[in-house]
């Protein structure tokens, strides 16, 4: 199971502001090894934020994002003591699931 | 501050046995929808490939999409910082390329209505290059582009 995710979610004005840190290696399958293997790719594909049932942001990425990502993105509505919801899936098939209550 | 982090973290770590739990019928409906990859877009090499890929047809060139806080050089190639903001109507997806990366197609991110199109997050980039926001606004794309000088590469090594 991989590490937790980092989430901020901040009321401003009539947005909630979510900024997210996953912890990933986000390895892209370029790199070799000291033997000269191939380390093979290893990265989040998919992320899905939803808040009260409804997504709110869906993402496909490749490995081309930095190891341990992050990602700021801004929606309208939410209210103070609501939960959001951030979820990732890798190329392994592994999932993370994580929430943060809007401030 | 340290205090609210401890606590972000604690939550984030005690919700997990609950919200694993709820996961297989919470999820289900979101797998459907929004849990799918498009690997042929993630594998193209030039923008008409990934345009291809996609779906789409050739991008405007469109001044209504604009980087925020993307540097000119970047230092180190591994983490890149790009903010994509679009003032286009009906923006429904905004896509990160690279240029001269191994493969071109960075992100993709699909903005539900209600969401802001304004985001950002941090890629890597082999060497310094084009990067280009691909946004789909009302069923058409346009794009904007920067170049981005890259002094340590991100990919390798």
């Amino acid at each position: 199971m991989a590490d937790p995710m980092k989430i901020r979610a901040n009321l401003v004005g009539d947005s909630t502001e979510v900024k997210v840190l996953m912890n990933h290696e986000m390895e892209t399958g370029q790199r070799k090894d000291a033997q000269g293997k191939t380390i093979p790719a290893w990265f989040i594909q998919n992320v899905t934020a939803t808040y009260n049932g409804k997504t709110v942001l869906s993402a496909q990425w490749g490995p081309a994002v930095s190891k341990n990502p992050f990602l700021a993105f801004k929606f309208k509505g939410g209210a103070k003591g609501d939960k959001v919801q951030i979820v990732w899936t890798d190329n392994r098939g592994d999932k993370r699931t994580d929430e943060a209550t809007i401030a | 501050m340290n205090a609210k982090r401890r606590e972000v973290l604690k939550q984030g770590g005690g919700v997990t046995l609950l919200t694993l739990l709820a996961a297989a019928g919470w999820l289900a409906p979101g797998a459907a929808s929004g849990q799918t990859w498009n690997k042929d877009a993630f594998e193209t090499h030039s923008l008409d490939e990934t345009m291809k890929a996609l779906g789409g047809g050739a991008p405007v060139p469109s001044k209504d999409i604009q980087f925020v806080s993307t540097p000119d050089i970047a230092e180190n190639g591994a983490v890149v910082p790009i903010g994509v903001t679009s003032t286009l109507p009906k923006t429904e997806s905004i896509a990160i390329l690279v240029e001269k990366n191994p493969n071109m197609l960075a992100a993709v991110f699909d903005i539900p209505a209600g969401t802001d199109p304004a985001l950002s997050t941090r890629i890597k980039m082999g060497q310094s290059s084009n990067v280009y926001a691909l946004v789909k606004a009302d069923g058409k794309y346009y794009v904007a582009s920067k170049e981005i000088k890259v002094t340590l590469g991100g990919c390798g090594g």
